[in-house]
């Protein structure tokens, strides 16, 4: 072996050794691929085994990872009865707005932040970060708080309603969001505003004119995290709604679906999967801007 | 009608002064160039007349009218940045007609103006390519059509061929100088290159901390500068300093370098320097150029002293003789048939009819 090493180096010194690391490398780096690849695609394609099998056939003693009598009844059940669309709907809605609502703050107030130098503008700018480090569950019991005294004074019912979760997802999402867009604001060169302002752009022109387009990875970033969050938040909807009606999905499907110490795990798994597409086609959609945003966040540092 | 008018311009940051009181006029349809070594203030005024700084004291007026609470947008110029800051979304005659558009100018106008400045610089085919599809001298390009499409009343260019290597820079510098016997705007550009201030000026601004150190054409700079800084700032090679005294001999002057080597002041200076005799502080300031090989026939106020050489760099057209009097570092042009050779001593001949008296101690030129 080690002869041959020796001959084959005599006859290609200059590059064998390094095509050879560089395959090596190659190797390991598809060898941990795979290793992470099956480590993470095995939940969904359990889910999606099991989604397609009958109660009897999930409870039996088979082998777990084969589908011996397919059956789409899970979702033709799911679809069609209980309030899963309800849900569903509750979520997408919930989510779209809040998407809205953070992007139009989150995206103004990082322009402030970055461009207009006030009088406490970089005091502020790590207030907003500090506030996204304080624990979401550490929130909710002031929150409920303060929803009782919304309803004393003003007699408006906050608690129970999916549309209250517009209100309250933002104050997890906006922080972060301006942070990014800060970050991704501060890396557009100061000239770029000088010569719009030079060329009469007011502040607002300056912001859609060439802000906004010139940091859209940054703000796609943005918006799929928001997205993100708000469509996968549990505590704040366990916590907030209980009427079926009012549910979102992730509370929803827990809620509706086990009943006592009864697991319906076909539809459980239904649900979670069809609750999983929407941000998965957005991020197959929007991956290459998402890429591009979180790199270019990053050498900002 | 734009003249720009300077009246005692402060700039502070905290309790830096980075301009401290300039004044400055400049005439319509002037290229005014402001010079000086990097932290001098130049940018800083031009940022000021750009409205993109506010001014801490003094006055900035504009075509008659005082500008110093107006925004940029309102002063009518037009700037051209140092790295283009061209919009990165959007193409080339998107970019030139952006400030256009927000002024609500008719289509029609902006389309005959984006084609007209275009074709003065040569930029008609790349109208509708993105900034990043664009070579540097494009980009600069496209940053001054921007800027000219505006029609302002005063062009502010901040260093905006430092971004180039050196061959475009040449190339674009004359560009710049066609374009401004084409459209004839009042143009103040900033650079810290004496070579790029001295091509393109009508005057130029010399500028030292924060303060003018003198005004003028060119060659008023290079031939009287007015002080040490100038004197040596300009021009490359750079002047030559010599300490030395300063005296009296039988009617005349003397200037004495060392122990071994002095020369007679020319004549027509000697009432000019009277008064200076004995003086401490005192420098000679000698161009290179005014300290060549020696021939046949002197000319009045040349005069021929030997010394050793130190280093010689042919150049080709010339060769540069480096060597030292009294522990200065001197530099002289000599031709390069001269037979200057390193570690020879050599006759050279120094004309002082194009000598400068420079007082050390206030920097001033006597």
């Amino acid at each position: 072996m080690a002869n041959t090493a020796v001959a084959d180096a005599s006859v290609r010194p200059a590059y064998g050794s390094m095509s050879r690391d560089r395959r090596w490398a190659l190797r390991w780096s598809y060898f941990f691929l795979v290793l992470f690849a099956i480590f993470f695609l095995m939940p969904p394609i359990y889910m999606l085994i099991t989604s397609l099998k009958t109660s009897q056939e999930i409870s039996a003693a088979g082998n777990p990872w084969w589908i011996y009598n397919p059956t789409l009844a899970n979702y033709a059940e799911l679809l069609t009865q209980n309030h899963y669309l309800i849900f569903f709907r509750n979520s997408a809605v919930v989510s779209v707005c809040v998407v809205a609502v953070t992007m139009l703050i989150s995206v103004i107030a990082a322009f402030a932040l970055a461009r207009m130098k006030f009088w406490g503008s970089a005091t502020l700018a790590t207030g907003v970060f500090m506030t996204y480090l304080i624990p979401e569950t550490l929130l909710f019991i002031p929150l409920f708080k303060m929803f009782a005294w919304v309803n004393d004074t003003f007699g408006i019912q906050l608690m129970n309603h999916w549309w209250t979760l517009i209100i309250l997802y933002p104050t997890l999402t906006v922080p972060f969001c301006t942070w990014i867009m800060i970050g991704y604001f501060a890396s557009i060169p100061k000239e770029l505003d000088e010569a719009a302002l030079i060329d009469g752009a007011t502040w607002t022109q300056t912001l859609t004119k060439i802000f906004i387009p010139v940091a859209l990875p940054g703000i796609i970033a943005a918006t799929i995290f928001a997205f993100t969050v708000s469509w996968a938040q549990f505590l704040y909807p366990l916590a907030f709604t209980t009427s079926t009606t009012e549910l979102v999905l992730p509370v929803g499907i827990i809620t509706t679906l086990i009943k006592g110490d009864v697991f319906n795990w076909g539809q459980i798994m239904t649900g979670a999967l069809l609750g999983a597409a929407p941000p998965l086609i957005i991020y197959a959609f929007l991956m290459d801007y998402y890429i591009a945003g979180l790199t270019a966040g990053a050498t900002k540092g | 009608m734009a003249q720009v008018t300077l009246r005692k311009i402060v700039k502070k940051y905290d309790e830096v002064l980075a301009v401290r009181g300039i004044d400055l006029d400049i005439v319509d349809k002037e290229f005014i160039v402001l010079v000086g070594p990097s932290g001098c203030g130049k940018s800083t005024t031009l940022r000021m007349i750009a409205g993109l700084e506010e001014i801490s004291g003094g006055d900035i007026a504009i075509g008659g009218h005082v500008v110093n609470d107006v925004p940029p947008k309102d002063r009518d110029i037009a700037m051209v940045f140092q790295n283009y800051a061209l919009y990165p979304h959007m193409n080339v005659y998107e970019n030139m007609s952006f400030g256009l558009k927000l002024k609500k100018t008719p289509k029609d106008e902006i389309d005959r103006r984006v084609k007209q400045a275009a074709q003065i610089l040569d930029i008609t085919e790349l109208l509708d390519r993105k900034p990043k599809q664009l070579s540097g001298g494009q980009r600069q390009r496209v940053a001054m059509g921007r800027a000219i499409v505006r029609d302002p009343k005063v062009f502010l260019f901040d260093e905006p061929l430092s971004n180039l290597d050196a061959k475009l820079r040449v190339q674009m510098r004359t560009e710049i100088k066609k374009v401004h016997q084409k459209v004839r705007t009042t143009t103040v550009y900033v650079t810290h290159d004496q070579i790029e201030a001295m091509t393109l000026a009508d005057r130029v601004v010399v500028m030292n901390a924060g303060l003018i150190e003198q005004v003028g054409t060119p060659n008023e700079l290079y031939h009287t500068p007015a002080t040490k800084f100038v004197a040596g700032f300009i021009g490359s090679p750079a002047m030559n300093f010599i300490p030395c005294q300063l005296e009296q001999a039988a009617g005349a002057l003397n200037l004495r370098l060392s122990d071994k080597l002095s020369f007679p002041v020319p004549a027509d200076r000697t009432a000019r320097y009277a008064s200076h005799v004995g003086k401490a502080n005192l420098v000679l300031g000698l161009r290179p150029e005014h300290i060549a090989e020696t021939r046949r026939h002197a000319e009045a106020n040349q005069h021929d002293f030997d010394m050793m050489i130190d280093v010689d760099e042919p150049m080709g057209m010339e060769t540069m003789v480096y060597f030292t009097i009294a522990g200065a570092d001197i530099c002289g042009r000599v031709n390069p048939n001269a037979g200057a050779t390193a570690g020879k001593v050599m006759k050279l001949r120094a004309d002082l009819s194009n000598m400068h008296l420079i007082d050390d101690g206030t920097g001033k030129v006597l």
